[in-house]
């Protein structure tokens, strides 16, 4: 008779907590949620200017308020927290061969931040002038 | 003999015995060149005959001494004491894998998705032997050579939160895997491949966590692969919507 009796681990609910890899992943991934209330934001600040411009000039000075702020500030950390993150990982979902080389991740990774700083500058640029 | 020591705790089960698995722990003399799998083999040759656990090559190459290291996935043999040293080390057998004995897992959920993939090549005529080799280019070889290198170690599946949530996913190696035969020039087995990429439990199961990649010892990049099928997933369902096969 068999005296296999194979045991089965259970997977402890803060498995995350115990490798810092996995802490880090479950945040990246927990900062769009964050993403997501800057995008209804926003949304609303559409819908708001919809309304006339009384509506968008509340909708305006509501961002003002120190509570906004503080959240706006927040938000912005995390979205260049999932930035940062994303962009160390691209490489591994592009496959780009150039004279029957693979190209290197430094490149692919350089060409996102340059990229983002072109988007960044040109978003300035219209908002400024 | 040298007069240091260092102390391994070694998660036991035995079967006939024990109800749940239990912490011993061993002191060892202690060498800087000593690897985790010569100090088991030390504990099982001086201490302790009944430490069970799995090993061959002790070079990196069979993949047969994958344990979780201090909570990290590792080859035995690739990991040496005296990046412990004079901390104590933790020995357990694969996360996400049953423990059939001490240090040794139950292998066999991994093992039946490696074969269900088709890991072969699938070649679009078959070629008499007469007409010689199929060739290939160096170029054409760097283009799935990567994806060869799995020793089917299984760390990999050990460091993956989606396959220990769920182990229908099929998984890093299986789905690097398929990487490796799709991305061959003498392959023409990638739709009967791709039926199983697409499913939930095949690309669309990860969520890119990556941890597979930092803890594979031969530098795979399992997940490199998957986000490149998933790449291959989506062109296929577009392709599909307008052309039904």
């Amino acid at each position: 008779m068999s005296k296999r009796k194979p045991y089965t681990r259970e997977l402890p609910v803060d498995w995350w907590l115990k490798q810092i890899f996995y802490t880090k992943y479950m945040i990246r991934e927990g900062t769009s949620l964050l993403i997501t209330v800057y995008s209804l934001i926003l949304a609303w600040g559409v819908l708001r200017l919809s309304q006339g411009e009384g509506a968008f000039n509340g909708w305006l000075d509501a961002l003002q308020s120190p509570l906004a702020i503080i959240l706006h500030l927040l938000m912005l950390i995390f979205a260049l927290y999932h930035t940062v993150t994303w962009f160390s990982l691209a490489p591994k979902a592009a496959d780009l061969w150039f004279n029957g080389k693979k190209i290197e991740d430094k490149v692919i990774v350089a060409g996102h931040y340059g990229a983002f700083a072109v988007v960044t500058i040109f978003c300035l640029l219209i908002i400024t002038l | 003999m040298s007069e240091l020591t260092i102390d391994i705790d070694v998660l036991r089960y035995r079967p006939e015995i024990d109800e749940q698995p239990f912490t011993q722990t061993f002191s060892v003399p202690y060498t800087a060149d000593m690897s985790i799998l010569e100090a088991l083999q030390y504990i099982k040759d001086n201490i302790d005959s009944s430490v069970s656990f799995r090993w061959s090559c002790r070079m990196a190459i069979c993949g047969s001494c994958g344990m979780m290291i201090n909570g990290v996935p590792k080859l035995g043999c690739k990991a040496f004491l005296r990046d412990y040293y004079p901390q104590k080390v933790s020995l357990e057998p694969l996360a996400n894998f049953p423990i059939e004995r001490d240090l040794v897992v139950v292998m066999d959920d991994f093992i039946k998705k490696l074969e269900e993939i088709k890991p072969y090549l699938i070649p679009e005529k078959e070629k008499c032997l007469s007409e010689g080799a199929y060739q290939q280019t160096p170029e054409q070889m760097a283009k799935y050579k990567q994806y060869s290198m799995c020793i089917n170690c299984g760390l990999c599946y050990a460091a993956c939160p989606q396959y220990a949530l769920d182990n229908k996913f099929l998984g890093p190696a299986a789905l690097a895997l398929i990487s490796r035969y799709n991305r061959d020039s003498r392959d023409n087995g990638e739709a009967l491949r791709m039926k199983i990429v697409n499913q939930e439990e095949g690309v669309w199961g990860c969520t890119f966590v990556g941890y597979c990649s930092v803890v594979c010892p031969k530098d795979v990049d399992p997940a490199a692969a998957i986000q490149l099928l998933k790449v291959e997933s989506s062109k296929d369902y577009l392709i599909g919507m307008f052309k039904p096969d």
